[in-house]
């Protein structure tokens, strides 16, 4: 019974601390939406002062300046895309860090593959040479001969010495 | 030795590739707004803070526009190359003043009121003016900023060059050294001109 009633009591207390929870998160809500899908597009985009941080984590001049027009984007009720869109228009392909696949960018995307295959290639010839050399020409009866009076003849030094 | 050949030569292709890359400046990104239209804006102008400029008002022009501040370093450099140019009034050179009080680190913006702001942008940018002489036709302020997000402004100073038809020809990020102004600019005028 006992056991019930301390059960009871640390439900209640914990629903009443989820409340709480809650009832402060409330009025944050649509606001955090927005700064959610804020940071989302944010860490797509470089930051063009300090070009190696992305626009969410850049505290640079510019970067503030277009987190807040992202902002007043978002909540005219724009698309992702349309943002995106917006900010390519001003500040060119490279804003984003991931670049659209067209004829200019198409080294930079199949780039790496293309040098996976090469190294491919490569070791697979080096391969075949190497087996090659290896299985080559079985020794001639000529040759057997002469390595084996090489044996012979280290073999007699070893027995002098 | 052909062991040693072909590791040799893909070493000094890299090396060579590394080297390429060096002299390339990063801060050189191709702005996507050469050859379209030169965004539309009403700002007001600095000497008549009562009357604005639009783009539209060049039409037929060729003409400069000059992204300043006088807290951009790099401005001071330029500045004597553009007071010459201005001299030998060889093209319309439109000043677009950006930022000039909030692009400032030093000043707490969120204290400011915007009519402060605004008295305070024509104090600066026309006293600057004064010490350093005033090679612009005339001065647009853009207090914060937004007219400099529609021209992809994100290093001061910037310049286009705009032609008749209020198309932009060159964006040239950085400070205009005389190099710049005669080898690439004032070919493109010529051709613009004709």
């Amino acid at each position: 019974m006992r056991h019930w009633l301390t059960t009871l009591w640390l439900l209640l207390i914990v629903a009443g601390v989820h409340n709480l929870r809650a009832g402060e998160a409330m009025p944050l809500a649509s606001d955090e939406v927005t700064e959610k899908r804020l940071v989302a597009i944010a860490s797509e985009l470089r930051c063009l002062v300090c070009q190696n941080e992305s626009l969410a984590g850049s505290g640079a001049e510019l970067a503030n300046d277009l987190r807040r027009e992202i902002r007043a984007l978002i909540k005219e009720g724009k698309s992702d895309a349309e943002i995106m869109e917006f900010m390519v228009s001003r500040y060119g392909d490279f804003v984003r860090y991931r670049p659209p696949l067209k004829g200019s960018t198409l080294l930079l995307w199949f780039g790496p593959g293309l040098f996976l295959v090469g190294g491919l290639v490569a070791l697979f010839l080096y391969l075949r040479r190497r087996q090659r050399a290896m299985n080559d020409s079985p020794l001639t009866a000529e040759e057997e001969r002469e390595a084996s009076a090489l044996l012979q003849e280290q073999d007699s030094r070893r027995g002098q010495s | 030795m052909n062991r040693f050949l072909w590791p040799l030569i893909g070493f000094i292709a890299l090396l060579a590739l590394l080297a390429v890359g060096l002299t390339l400046n990063p801060r050189d990104v191709p702005s996507p707004l050469v050859d379209k239209p030169a965004p539309s804006f009403s700002l007001p102008q600095l000497q008549a803070p009562a009357q604005t400029f639009s783009p539209k008002d060049m039409h037929g022009k060729v003409w400069l526009l000059n992204v300043w501040a006088s807290w951009c370093v790099s401005c001071r450099q330029e500045h004597p190359v553009l007071v010459e140019l201005a001299k030998q009034q060889v093209v319309p050179l439109i000043g677009l003043n950006y930022k000039e009080v909030r692009g400032d680190g030093g000043i707490d913006i969120d204290k400011l009121s915007p009519e402060r702001e605004k008295q305070m942008v024509l104090e600066r940018a026309g006293e600057w003016l004064r010490q350093h002489g005033d090679p612009y036709t005339l001065s647009a302020i853009d207090i914060d900023g937004r007219v400099g997000i529609d021209y992809g402004v994100y290093g001061v100073p910037e310049t286009y060059v705009i032609d008749k038809n209020g198309i932009i020809r060159l964006k040239h990020t950085g400070p205009i050294t005389p190099d710049v102004f005669s080898g690439k600019i004032l070919p493109l005028l010529a051709t613009l001109s004709k």
